[in-house]
């Protein structure tokens, strides 16, 4: 396959930033997008030029490092990471625009790299249970029913990749922290922090600089892992519920 | 508590929800009572009479009137100045846009803010003509609604500003109650649909419902 691309360029988070165009051939349909990449910055190398930066890790779409907005969508038009993202969802002759995740909490740090510490910081805010240290409990040792399982489960399945605020026209991450916050909130583990989990963590998503959930629905179209949109609402219903409860 | 809520972009929008849900409740009245043009000039004007005698002789004249007007403006002031600050915020959290464009999410859920401003300036026309009569074509008659909408809906820029106004409601509300159910805690994925077609449905109700006035007046049925 011979490719068009079209790739952000920036050189520091303080620089402009511009689209530059490549054009890169030889690409086989089974090379997953960040191969493709690879490809590209190996032929950059050999001619002196810069390579294309872009975050990864695991490249097996269960740690969340890549992030690209590929023809206007996160990750890409398949529902998966950017590194699970194969090049048969491509045509020979393509032209694809790759930009990094936009939203001002997310400071570009070099062309495709972009700085999510703010997820982090939203983490530590309540994104944690206090438990004894010691040897593990057994695992039957507190009861959760099935369907709390699920639930949290379905919610821990958040990577914290960042796809969702990337997609969000207001760059809101509710949907992530409604994902941490639904996560703990509804097993007993989670139980003694339910309502300043909730509260905190909510603060500290605002004092990031995210905007605000318009419930456009973007960021679960977008989401690799399926997080659902009604998410939001449960994590609503759980902010109100602490609001009342008044306890910080 | 209220600071937590006025300090949240969480808790900003349940106020959005909650003031949203009061003007809904009244759209709906007043949608009802507007049907009542249909039964001639005697049933509308002996009930906009009633709406200014309604609570006597517990409330004063007119108190209650006045109760349901400083609940509504209280509704719209925080509703549009929640929806300002928080847009506001949205947009500085996008500074940058993407180079590759598409649409994103519906007709409706774009539209919203847009959609606001219209029905803000609408609202405003809307007391102006016929409330206070200070914008009415022709003749203003306190006491005579009836002829009162009979002459705006007379005239083709009443009818154009009215409709214009009524299919931006619909759109408005058709996004909004479902985001008020979302906001409140009470969105499901098992009610999803349920919460869709109600929203619809209100939107359906209420546009046609208020644009069969001007229709109603255009086609002579109503004269």
């Amino acid at each position: 396959m011979k490719l068009t691309l079209r790739v952000w360029r920036q050189k520091n988070t303080d620089a402009p930033g511009a689209m530059s165009t490549y054009e890169v051939d030889g690409i086989s349909q089974d090379m997953s997008f960040l191969e493709m990449l690879d490809t590209l910055n190996e032929e950059l190398i050999l001619a002196g030029d810069d390579p294309v930066a872009f975050d990864h890790d695991c490249r097996e779409g269960i740690c969340g490092a890549c992030s690209l907005v590929i023809n206007g969508d996160a990750h890409g038009p398949e529902r998966t990471t950017t590194c699970q993202l194969h090049m048969r969802s491509f045509d020979d002759g393509d032209t694809i625009d790759i930009e990094p995740w936009r939203a001002s909490a997310f400071p570009v740090v070099k062309d495709l790299v972009v700085d999510r510490s703010a997820f982090d910081r939203i983490i530590q805010a309540g994104g944690y249970i206090s438990a004894p240290t010691g040897t593990a409990p057994d695992a039957h040792a507190t009861p959760v029913p099935k369907p709390d399982a699920d639930f949290a489960f379905e919610h821990a399945e958040c990577i914290g990749c960042g796809a969702c605020v990337a997609a969000c026209p207001n760059g809101s991450a509710m949907l992530f922290t409604s994902a941490k916050v639904n996560h703990l909130n509804v097993l007993p583990q989670g139980a003694p922090e339910r309502e300043t989990r909730v509260l905190d963590m909510v603060e500290q998503m605002d004092s990031e600089g995210f905007g605000g959930c318009t419930l456009t629905g973007e960021c679960a179209t977008a989401c690799p892992k399926g997080i659902p949109l009604p998410s939001i609402s449960a994590m609503n219903k759980e902010w109100l519920r602490a609001t009342r409860k008044a306890r910080r | 508590m209220t600071r937590t809520l006025w300090d949240s972009t969480v808790g900003k929008k349940v106020i959005m929800a909650v003031s949203g849900l009061v003007m809904l409740l009244y759209l709906v009245v007043h949608m009802i009572g507007n049907l009542k043009i249909f039964f001639g000039s005697d049933e509308f004007n002996g009930y906009a009479h009633w709406l200014r005698v309604m609570g006597e002789p517990f409330l004063h004249h007119e108190w209650a009137l006045w109760i349901v007007r400083v609940v509504l403006v209280a509704a719209v002031v925080l509703h549009a100045v929640s929806a300002y600050q928080l847009s506001r915020r949205d947009l500085r959290a996008r500074p940058i846009t993407y180079v590759h464009k598409r649409p994103r999410a519906s007709y409706a859920t774009r539209t919203m803010r847009y959609g606001g401003i219209i029905l803000g300036l609408f609202i405003v026309w809307h007391i102006l003509d016929l409330t206070t009569g200070t914008v009415h074509s022709g003749g203003f008659q306190h006491g005579h609604p009836y002829q009162n909408v009979v002459d705006t809906f007379s005239t083709w820029y009443g009818n154009v500003i009215y409709i214009v106004a009524m299919l931006a409601l619909g759109l408005h509300v058709q996004h909004g109650f479902w985001s008020v159910a979302q906001t409140l805690g009470a969105g499901r994925a098992s009610r999803d649909r349920a919460l869709k077609t109600l929203a619809n449905v209100l939107a359906l109700v209420l546009t046609v419902g208020f644009i069969s006035v001007p229709v109603a007046v255009m086609t002579g049925v109503v004269s």
